[in-house]
């Protein structure tokens, strides 16, 4: 690419740049706050629920998880959370049920290509990188800790 | 070279042919958009009770193959020639469309051009001598372009302001040498640009100098200005493509002013949440083939020169940091005695 090409890409990339609207952050923010907060009050609510049955800390919080990522499974399969996430942004995004969504969305999509090579391959398609480097920096973060503290537990 | 051909990329039709018969057929939210008028056919399920959305494109593009040619009083027999193309990867809705018709086949891809280019190629063919009518048709779904070109369709992603909404439908025409119907008189073929925008959410950006590119030829090529058109027509380039159009055709010295009108602009109202407005290869059609041929037959237009622009790109290539680069064709629409 020749130098006069290059500024004139530069200078289309400034031109784009004039031209997109911006998105409105307050307000995304805010509702991102809100659903967010909704969907974490809706655990929390679950987890007081569930404490009743099981008082161990340990055991409640994956019920809870479980749960929760059930909740998300299920309002996805009624089209119900791209519709939230197009309001709610990383609100919707961020908490587990997010996460469910990428899951459920994937296997809904990719179904049409049958169960093997179609929904079973390509169900992570989203969620995959996510759980590779979750995964990874855990167990980099586990290392450290490790090495730093002088013991593995 | 002979008298066919004006200027660099302009080509010039002498026995102009005639759209005899053309039909757009749409889902429940173009209905609902500004030119829904303007559709021939409506239908409320866009999976037309299919299995898939890639199923149901390739009915909605056999069903606007049929309509076109119904207006036309023509079957598949009379055709000589059928161009078709699609956004969907190896072109599937044109070519098994193709197969249920059994008209020989050229299948073309020009992204959201493709109309145009049908269209233009068609009329190169009919001028020529080659064929007496020619089926020319093109189409788009929502459901098929968000899992080719961006995510699962219930995934949780909130969409930008720029990002396009791709038109769920498609649109046919027969050229024919003879016949009653506006002509194509003239077509300018474009160049492909490429300015470096890498983002498929700013496809109307990568487009537009494409549109400009091609805009410029024309009126250089052929002698005529804004002024010599009722309309100048752009498919969808929406809200800020045809923002940034605009801008670099005035930079060439062309005021469009009220004469241009981009149909991805247009074809949703604002609260339908469809981002900067529609794209996908029927928005332009529906604008050409639905409102333009419409307001013909009524009056409104004698001559309009029509521009389509497509993005060329692959998720492949997105995703390897290759920038998209833009096309765009465009013909020259003329009402005189339909």
């Amino acid at each position: 690419m020749d130098k006069a090409q290059k500024d004139q890409h530069t200078r289309y990339q400034q031109m784009v740049k004039e031209a997109t609207p911006q998105p409105n952050r307050w307000k995304n923010a805010a509702m991102a706050f809100i659903t967010g907060g909704l969907i974490c009050t809706i655990g929390q609510l679950l987890y007081n629920l569930f404490e009743i049955i099981e008082p161990s800390r340990l055991e409640t919080t994956a019920v809870t998880q479980a749960a929760m990522i059930a909740l998300g499974a299920v309002a996805t399969g009624l089209g119900f959370y791209d519709w939230l996430a197009e309001r709610g942004g990383m609100g919707a995004a961020v908490p587990v049920t997010g996460f469910s969504n990428t899951i459920t969305a994937a296997a809904m999509e990719f179904k049409r290509e049958g169960y093997i090579l179609g929904m079973g391959a390509k169900m992570f398609v989203i969620a995959g990188p996510v759980l590779v480097y979750g995964i990874l920096s855990g167990f980099v973060i586990s290392l450290l800790r490790a090495v730093l503290s002088g013991s593995l537990f | 070279m002979t008298s066919k051909r004006l200027g660099l990329q302009t080509v010039v039709f002498q026995e102009a042919p005639r759209i005899i018969g053309c039909s757009t057929i749409a889902g429940p939210k173009e209905g609902d958009g500004n030119l829904g008028p303007y559709i021939d056919t409506l239908v409320d399920d866009p999976l037309m009770g299919q299995p898939t959305p890639e199923k149901a494109e390739r009915m909605l593009l056999y069903q606007a193959c049929q309509d076109a040619l119904a207006k036309a009083a023509l079957k598949e027999d009379d055709m000589q020639f059928f161009i078709g193309g699609d956004l969907l990867n190896q072109i599937i809705s044109s070519s098994y469309c193709a197969r249920d018709l059994g008209i020989p086949f050229l299948g073309i891809y020009g992204a959201c051009s493709s109309i145009v280019e049908g269209l233009g190629l068609g009329a190169l063919i009919v001028d020529g001598g080659y064929a007496d009518s020619v089926l020319a048709a093109t189409s788009s779904h929502y459901q098929t372009s968000e899992r080719q070109f961006r995510y699962p369709i219930e995934l949780n992603v909130q969409h930008k302001k720029s990002n396009q909404w791709t038109v769920t439908g498609a649109a046919a025409a027969v050229l024919s040498r003879t016949g009653a119907g506006p002509r194509i008189t003239m077509a300018t073929f474009g160049r492909v640009l490429d300015y470096g925008i890498k983002s498929p959410n700013d496809m109307g950006a990568a487009m537009a100098p494409a549109a400009a590119d091609t805009l410029c030829r024309h009126f250089a090529d052929t002698g005529t200005s804004p002024g010599d058109y009722d309309l100048i027509l752009t498919g969808d380039l929406a809200a800020v493509g045809q923002k940034l159009f605009v801008q670099l055709v005035k930079e060439a010295d062309y005021t469009l002013g009220s004469k241009h009108m981009d149909v991805g602009a247009v074809i949703y109202k604002p609260e339908q949440r469809s981002g900067a407005g529609g794209s996908g290869c029927v928005c332009s059609a529906i604008g050409i083939l639905g409102y333009v041929v419409k307001e013909m037959h009524n009056g409104r237009f004698d001559r309009v020169l029509a521009l389509a622009t497509g993005a060329l790109f692959s998720p492949v290539s997105n995703q390897q940091g290759d920038s998209i680069a833009g096309i765009a064709h465009a013909v020259v629409i003329e009402g005189g005695n339909l």
